[in-house]
């Protein structure tokens, strides 16, 4: 719980903060943000993929891997393409952090208790994500093909939280 | 006896190409998937048309009935055609995105 509300903070951060990083971020840090996002999902996945026991977990999981990696690539063949370079910054680090210190938390859980918490942080990374692609990111990208690729990225993680809403729901 | 059989083969053939009960002309239908969602579906569909199912999108997907008469894999930016061959109103999903969802209404 502590973890997901490090995650809630750290894009909190460009959400919503008066005159940070907000109304600075560039074109290469948001594309970094993103990347970042996508990836830490897949970790997130891969680690379920190795834990998990039950089809539906597993099944979701491997949808998480499969559609997350494709916007990726997608986002690296797009900042070739303009020539950018994705820049690390203090949102993608504090992301990162966030998921790593999630995942030793999850490391620990076996069973049923691996897969309900799994599911639950899908639930919230999720919603978070989407709220700093729709209130933050999107807006703020320069770039027409970032913006367009983030959109789809939103449209993407709207549909992940969706399904891991549902899923929440069954494991009960 | 063999070449009646024939002849009676043949005729039944025939008479099943001519019969009344066969599809009047198939048309071909496009639905297309972009950006997570099927597109609209054709209003007027009969047994033996065709569903030209488009992905658009960078994801894989499926288009699957909810009762197990298809259950179509359209990778990332592939296509697939699909027979009706049943009436009905039929209920279809995407397996790997629960929320993308449709009905085709098949008249006989
Ligand atoms: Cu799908």
């Amino acid at each position: 719980m502590f973890r997901t509300l490090l995650a809630s903070a750290a894009l909190a951060l460009v959400m919503t903060a008066p005159g940070i990083a907000q109304d600075d971020l560039s074109d290469p840090q948001i594309a970094h943000i993103a990347y970042t996002a996508g990836q830490i999902d897949i970790t997130a996945a891969e680690q379920a993929l190795r834990k998990s026991t039950n089809p539906t977990v597993t099944d979701f999981a491997q949808t998480m891997v499969r559609d997350h990696k494709a916007v990726n690539v997608q986002a690296l063949a797009l900042v070739e393409k303009l020539g950018v370079t994705p820049e690390e910054n203090a949102t993608s680090t504090a992301l990162s952090d966030a998921a790593q210190a999630k995942s030793e938390e999850l490391e620990a859980l076996e069973g049923e208790a691996f897969d309900a918490a799994y599911v639950a942080n899908e639930v919230a990374y999720h919603r978070t994500v989407n709220e700093a692609l729709e209130g933050t990111l999107i807006p703020s990208a320069d770039n027409a093909e970032l913006k367009a690729l983030l959109e789809t990225g939103l449209k993407l993680f709207a549909s992940h939280q969706a399904h891991a809403e549902h899923l929440a729901a069954d494991l009960q | 006896m063999s070449t009646l059989l024939i002849r009676r083969s043949m005729l039944a053939g025939l008479l099943c190409f001519l019969s009344p009960a066969a599809p009047v002309l198939a048309e071909e239908y496009v639905v297309t998937i972009d950006q997570m969602e099927f597109g609209d579906v054709p209003a007027e569909l009969k047994v033996g048309d065709v569903i030209i199912w488009r992905n658009n999108d960078m994801f894989r997907h499926t288009a699957t009935d909810r009762d197990g008469s298809f259950d179509v894999d359209l990778p990332p930016k592939a296509e697939a055609r699909l027979v009706l061959e049943s009436a009905g109103s039929i209920e279809f999903y995407c397996r790997l995105h629960s929320g993308m969802v449709g009905t085709l209404t098949v008249s006989p």
